[in-house]
């Protein structure tokens, strides 16, 4: 993977942190469960026919602190003014898993700021036949298989890289997981349903076809709710971070939905 | 020293292949193991048991709080010691304590603790525990990410409550109310004393040492495990500055007493293996939620007791068990002498002034149960309760009732038939 370009921008909570790579129509991509850690094999493959932008959202690697954020609207707003203050107003959106959620409630609350939206498996909706599975109730080293079809190398792009600072890593994935539950505690369920309708992006659902997070029934449920056209793209051999378990396959998709 | 006599209220029927068979002995411990008409059995052999030590010498008796759990039987520990702070007259009733963050408004905490404070005439000592990510953050669905923050600003809340001597307005992160108005008012002035029971949480020690609440470390891996803790805590009390009174300490032990060690280690082995092989048997995906352990915590590397717990049931039921539970002094057992020196060498090197007590672990019956507690009583307590006597006063002790006040005031029964005459 060649190298991305980094930036700081200023939002109401503070400094935060843009990754960036490539050239063309501007997309943001908003994290998942670990927020964006590392840069991705997914990102580097989306990054070959567009310009990949992505802002750190509070809590998460490369964010300003989410200590300040209480309920569910803060954190709306918050990851709104990162998407704006990456120079993204108007254009793609990418959610995924966590990230999902914001992205969607973004383009529900501001119909303009998105053109066409993309979402990876996101939390939000919540139907007690198919609950969404506790991704916090698990034992040290379950998680990984919990969330993904290849969980050696999901481990190993959570680990600590080679010059990084061990104790700080580890405390970088702390917040990541407070600003996670913060969000999606205890259920997933953000109440999205109310706001569903509000989506009118034209908008791309894509699923692990095995995600043992979010069933992956939860795609039509979201297209059904969202107002915007809606198609729903099943990712075979992928689980709960279909992006992460199929780089080319989503990135592929991806390109070719914000194309048409 | 003060020596407490505690009880967890344990569920005693769990089948010998529980931990083959259940994944927890907490959350999602099957309902179907509940036996009510055991449960009501156990709630008066329990209360009956406190009672007595309450009788028996024992400086205080203790309650808790726990969910979902069957090894601790209450919910709702007011319950429990509202019945003790009527069937006892001098004991301290010390709840240890209420979730301070699952009770919405505080004011309910603040309420019942100061009921409990009038019913047992100033006897109360208040317990504010963040409770275990089990009870909060699972059994009670409590988000981790601000579980902290909530019972910090309940604390306040509460405090604040027991001191205002008009209503007032709380306008907090987590809690607004217009009218917070603790009728009725508790008898300690200004507030029945607190004690924080915690484990190795950085924030905890700061919160005790900076407003004087009193440290109380609740392990069930005995003295070995407090050791660091609350050398934690003194350490951190040294840091600010203030006295090193012990009494602002306190620490859990299991105790087995019998006329030898060997006939201690006969009659405990039975209960001590109840209690670390089923009663702890825990899912070690409980123990760790997002935000439970603080960043301070995790940057001081102190490990979680409830992680520990779960992973050590885990690993013996991979070794098959072991009676390890004796020799690594999780329980301290032998007979009276050697258990009071035992536990004079730990307090002193703890330097600990509040001596909590388990003396019911596990299945124990009633029968030795009540042998454990009255040799105890009888045979250690008078030659440990002299400890730090003279040379420190203990502040975090429960006043009683104001001195001189008429005799029909300080009436604490009254039976239909006397108020009759």
């Amino acid at each position: 993977m060649s190298s991305y370009k980094e930036r700081f921008v200023e939002t109401p909570l503070g400094q935060t942190r843009i990754w960036e790579k490539g050239r063309g129509k501007k997309v943001g991509y908003f994290g998942g469960l670990y927020g964006v850690p590392q840069w991705t094999p997914f990102l580097d493959k989306l990054s070959e026919t567009r310009r990949v932008v992505v802002p750190s959202l509070p809590g998460f690697p490369g964010g300003p602190s989410s200590e300040p954020l209480d309920g569910l609207l803060d954190w709306i707003i918050a990851a709104h003014d990162s998407f704006v203050a990456a120079g993204l107003d108007g254009a793609d959106l990418i959610g995924a898993s966590v990230g999902g959620a914001l992205a969607a409630e973004c383009a529900a609350l501001w119909p303009d700021s998105v053109r066409k939206l993309v979402l990876i498996a996101p939390f939000g909706l919540y139907d007690q036949n198919e609950p969404v599975a506790d991704v916090f109730a698990q034992r040290p080293g379950q998680a990984a298989a919990l969330v993904s079809q290849k969980p050696t190398d999901l481990a190993s792009y959570l680990s600590v890289p080679k010059d990084g600072d061990a104790g700080e890593w580890e405390v970088q994935a702390l917040r990541a997981n407070i600003a996670s539950a913060a969000v999606i505690w205890p259920l997933g369920n953000t109440r999205l349903i109310k706001r569903i309708s509000r989506i009118v992006a034209p908008t791309l659902l894509v699923w692990g076809e095995n995600d043992r997070v979010i069933p992956s029934s939860y795609a039509r449920r979201f297209a059904d709710g969202i107002a915007g056209k809606t198609r729903i793209r099943l990712v075979k051999k992928a689980g709960h971070l279909a992006d992460f378990d199929d780089p080319k396959g989503v990135a592929r998709s991806i390109d070719s939905f914000l194309a048409a | 020293m003060k020596v407490l006599w505690f009880h967890l209220m344990p569920y005693q029927d769990l089948p010998e292949d529980f931990k083959d068979k259940h994944n927890s002995v907490w959350v999602d411990i099957d309902p179907a193991l509940f036996d009510p008409l055991r449960g009501h059995q156990h709630y008066h052999e329990y209360m009956d048991q406190l009672e007595y030590a309450a009788t028996a010498g024992f400086d205080g008796i203790c309650v808790n709080e726990h969910h979902s759990n069957a090894y601790g039987l209450m919910p709702s520990p007011n319950l429990i010691a509202s019945t003790l702070a009527r069937n006892t007259k001098e004991a301290a009733i010390c709840v240890l304590g209420n979730s301070v963050a699952l009770y919405n408004p505080p004011t309910r905490v603040a309420e019942e603790m100061a009921m409990l404070d009038c019913i047992s005439g100033g006897r109360l000592i208040a317990g504010f525990p963040v409770g275990t990510p089990m009870d909060t953050c699972y059994a009670y669905g409590q988000n981790p990410s601000n579980l902290r923050e909530r019972y910090y600003e309940g604390i306040d809340f509460i405090m604040q409550a027991w001191h205002a001597n008009r209503p007032f307005s709380f306008n907090g992160r987590y809690n607004q109310q217009r009218y917070v108005n603790c009728w009725p008012r508790p008898i300690q002035k200004p507030n029945p004393p607190v004690w924080i029971p915690g484990g190795g949480s950085v924030e905890t020690w700061q919160m005790c040492a900076k407003r004087s609440f009193v440290y109380a470390n609740l392990s069930y891996f005995g003295h070995q495990a407090s050791m660091t803790h609350i050398k934690g805590f003194w350490g951190e009390m040294q840091r600010l500055g203030k006295e090193p009174n012990p009494y602002q300490a306190a620490f859990l032990q299991f105790v087995g007493v019998a006329e030898t060690r060997a006939e201690a280690e006969k009659l405990y082995a039975g209960p001590a293996d109840y209690f670390y092989n089923r009663c702890l048997h825990t899912d070690p995906s409980y123990a760790n939620p997002p935000g439970y352990t603080s960043e301070a915590t995790v940057r001081a590397r102190v490990t979680s007791q409830v992680l520990r717990a779960a992973e050590e049931s885990r690993k013996a039921t991979r070794s098959g068990g072991g009676a390890k539970f004796f020799d690594e002094g999780h329980v301290v057992i032998g007979s009276p002498d050697e258990v009071a020196e035992k536990l004079l060498a730990v307090c002193k090197e703890m330097h600990v002034g509040h001596l909590l007590l388990l003396l019911q672990f596990g299945n124990m019956s009633s029968e030795l149960t009540k042998y454990n507690t009255d040799l105890f009583a009888k045979k250690v307590l008078p030659q440990i309760r002299h400890l730090y006597e003279d040379e420190w006063e203990d502040h975090w002790w429960p006043t009683g009732m104001p001195k001189n006040l008429p005799k029909a005031q300080t009436q604490s029964r009254t039976t239909v038939g006397a108020a009759a005459e």
